[in-house]
């Protein structure tokens, strides 16, 4: 039998996908301005915070979003590759390594890698819920035995290093945050184009057919099992890069970094960032930084509220922010949007009552408790509120119950209204297809 | 042997109250498909909701209001936030109970605080069940309650006299854990509810077409697990410690244990409590070391080797990796779990 010839046209046209290179090229702008337009100390470290948590989270979504794998212990891959990056940099101080230091990172994605062929070997035997519950077992190994031995995690101190070693090269030493910065923004630029182009490889694929019909995949004859074995060591990799920008940037790793509460943050923001769409994790890992530093600053109580959030989302909009960008950019692509936005500013305003009159209640009830401490009276956005006074109480109580019921009307109206639109939509999209 | 004997005890106990956490998880997961990541947190609600009944009323009618106020919480939370992210699947429903885990954290520390509880069980329960007492004169004893003091202290220096106490609360947990067991296993089996819920597990759309209403037998279900890991709670908590972060410290060993007796077994859950159980209480009370080992079997380690970690960690010192070494050992040799009956 000879080969069978598809009936195609030799001359094959395929246009430049422009809008994919403005976005890319946008993105790359921005990590270059970025620290042009936030010159501050603070905010450049933020910045190159962002870049870390972009990185780890775009790589917790290739399990999550792309493979349908959700894991509690990812935490273990980013702070793995930490301390192997930071072990390296100190061989590189003592002059027993011949690495240069803007590679660090990338011997932190190996060892993420490596501990990812390890490990992975053991979690990706299973899937769905029984994988979950692997990887937090496995998290939890990984974190007693970092209090267990010294020589590797360094104790309660952890292991530090400095980043400023060798010869300069181009004058540039690491010193200066900013150089870092610039480092690290490389570093996130590649590894999420990368991370980018994966998603588009036929590995890629199999591992999203994985992930929404894994007995068909074995039909085909692909191993779901390796698959999903191939796709976490990827993941791996590129936390272990993660991990090792990490280490560059602080220049120290302590045992934290393999804890739970890194892993649950990733999983947490991940999800509120979008895990549909490959862009999701990026907005996760902006808030996740912020969340961190500044609404941590702001009430002692942000993880209620993060947990909140986070209900609220898996509830009303399980794609994420991303997917509430996504919803409305094709509203907006339909000329629909602006009848909605007045109903989008009646719900910002109730919602915002309710924000106020709840966080008031949990700061009331926060001092309550820690009276002793913090004082009985404290300045809440400008109003000063008494745990002893029962106007304090019946303020934010009567906010919140006020903002609660018009919020409901507006959420109500809102909802009638965006299911009309939506039928529009699809009535509109069904007769361009007619048309055709 | 009166090391062996109070050690196998609590770990028998120990091994119970896990259980008493770990049928809870199994009996949703097997009914509903749902890993209830929040089960700890359930667990932690219960011994401070009591810790609160008790410092108003007593012990005793917190140990029936606990569970009790973790259950009701638990079919709320099944009724108004798990039943509407059903329809997008088992990672939704995972996620979902993960971020209660977090809302009822921060929600006990904003209300009790975030340092431990004074909670302390009743005045009965104080004192020790039992005592051992070992004279190398007399033998074995046995005496209920505390021992005398006469006794323990030795009358001559040649006389070598060990009293080993068995706490009472210890004995109350493992009392507790049986009867719940029993009371459970006769309820699923020899009750008209106990029916429905085995034939809504297997044959949920007949059971519906008969009349009953599922979705509230699945609720009822969420409850009662929530309900028993409140009161594993009571129990954990006046016997240990309340504090914020007892659900953390026993959340990952309950998933052990379901995965390592096997997803949805009961038998299973049950053999891999008191396996862990037991296996971590005498890990904790063994002082041995790798390279204590060796010595004895008369093997020297080289110079280099010999002041390493490896050698240097005793078995107390590793106990909490055990489970968790467990579980791996057990995926890599018998991927189904001990009782497991599928894969995957």
């Amino acid at each position: 039998m000879g080969r069978t010839h598809e009936s195609r046209p030799h001359y094959h046209f395929k246009p430049w996908n422009v809008g994919r290179w403005v976005l890319w090229g946008l993105f790359a702008l921005v990590l270059l301005a970025a620290p042009k337009v936030f010159s501050a100390n603070f905010q450049v470290s933020l910045l190159s915070q962002m870049g870390i948590a972009i990185v780890a989270c775009l790589s917790y979504n290739v399990l999550l979003g792309q493979g349908g794998m959700l894991s509690f212990g990812h935490a273990v891959y980013t702070g793995l590759g930490a301390f192997v990056a930071i072990h390296a940099l100190v061989a590189v101080g003592a002059g027993s390594l011949p690495v240069p230091v803007s590679l660090i990172p990338l011997v932190g994605g190996v060892a993420g890698a490596g501990f990812a062929v390890v490990l992975g070997f053991v979690t990706t035997k299973k899937a769905g819920t029984p994988f979950a519950m692997i990887t937090l077992g496995i998290g939890e190994l990984v974190f007693a035995m970092s209090l267990m031995v010294p020589e590797f995690f360094g104790g309660e101190g952890g292991v530090s290093a400095n980043r400023v070693t060798g010869e300069p090269v181009l004058g540039i030493t690491y010193g200066p945050q900013i150089q870092v910065y610039y480092l690290l923004a490389l570093y996130t630029f590649v590894c999420t184009a990368a991370m980018f182009a994966f998603t588009r490889t036929p590995l890629g694929r199999v591992l999203n057919a994985v992930r929404d019909n894994p007995e068909r995949v074995e039909f085909i004859g692909y191993s779901t099992q390796r698959v999903r074995y191939i796709a976490f060591i990827v993941s791996g990799f590129f936390a272990g890069i993660a991990g090792g920008m990490y280490a560059l940037n602080f220049e120290i790793a302590t045992a934290e970094v393999v804890g739970a509460a890194n892993s649950g943050a990733y999983l947490l923001f991940t999800f509120l960032g979008g895990a549909i769409f490959f862009f999701g994790p990026i907005i996760g890992a902006v808030l996740l930084v912020l969340a961190g530093a500044l609404l941590s600053e702001f009430t002692k109580a942000w993880l209620l509220y993060l947990g909140l959030v986070f209900l609220f989302m898996v509830m009303y909009a399980p794609g994420g922010i991303a997917s509430l960008i996504m919803m409305n950019l094709r509203v907006a692509a339909f000329g629909k949007l602006r009848p909605l936005l007045a109903s989008y500013l009646a719900l910002f305003g109730t919602g915002v009552a309710v924000l106020v009159g709840a966080a008031a209640l949990v700061e009331l009830v926060y001092h309550l408790q820690l009276g002793d401490t913090i004082g009985t009276q404290f300045n809440f956005l400008g109003a000063t509120l008494d745990v002893g006074r029962l106007d304090s109480w019946f303020g934010a109580c009567f906010v919140l119950a006020v903002g609660l019921a018009l919020f409901e009307l507006t959420r109500r109206q809102f909802e009638l209204q965006w299911g009309v639109t939506q039928e529009e939509i699809e009535r509109e999209i069904k007769r361009r297809e007619a048309a055709i | 042997m009166e090391f062996f004997t109070i050690s196998l005890l609590n770990g028998l106990s120990y091994g119970l109250l896990l259980f008493m956490l770990s049928s809870g998880l199994t009996l949703i997961f097997s009914m509903m498909g749902v890993l209830n990541f929040a089960h700890a947190s359930f667990y932690m609600v219960g011994a401070y909701a009591a810790y609160s009944v008790a410092q108003l009323v007593g012990f005793w009618p917190g140990l029936v209001i606990g569970p009790l106020a973790a259950g009701v919480l638990g079919a709320l939370f099944e009724r108004y936030c798990l039943r509407r992210v059903h329809k997008f699947g088992h990672v939704p429903e995972l996620l979902v109970t993960f971020g209660l885990s977090y809302v009822l954290l921060d929600l006990v520390q904003l209300i009790w605080g975030r340092t431990a509880v004074d909670f302390q069980p009743p005045e009965v329960l104080r004192g020790p069940a039992f005592t051992i007492v070992n004279s190398s004169q007399t033998g074995m004893d046995l005496f209920f309650g505390a021992a005398p003091d006469a006794l323990c202290r030795a009358a001559d220096a040649a006389v070598r006299v060990v009293c080993s106490p068995f706490p009472a609360t210890r004995g109350f947990m493992m009392l507790v854990a049986l009867v719940m067991l029993l009371a459970l296993w006769l309820l699923i089996t020899r009750t008209r509810i106990g029916l429905v819920i085995q034939s809504a597990l297997t044959h949920p759309e007949m059971v519906e077409a008969l009349g009953h209403n599922v979705p509230r037998v699945l609720m009822m279900v969420f409850g009662a697990g929530a309900a028993l890991a409140g009161l594993a709670g009571v129990i954990g908590g006046s016997t240990f410690v309340t504090e914020p972060s007892m659900a953390a410290a026993v959340g990952a060993v309950i998933f052990v244990v379901v995965v390592v007796g096997g997803m949805g077994s009961l038998a299973g859950a049950f053999l891999a409590s008191l396996l862990i159980g037991i296996l971590q209480t005498f890990a904790v009370a063994l002082d041995v070391s790798l390279g204590s080992l060796l010595a004895g079997v008369g093997v020297e380690p080289g110079a280099a080797l010999a002041g390493s970690t490896l050698m240097r960690l005793t078995l107390s010192q590793v106990a909490p990796i055990l489970p968790y070494l467990l579980l791996v050992l057990i995926l890599i040799f018998r991927p189904k779990g001990l009782l497991g009956t599928r894969e995957g």
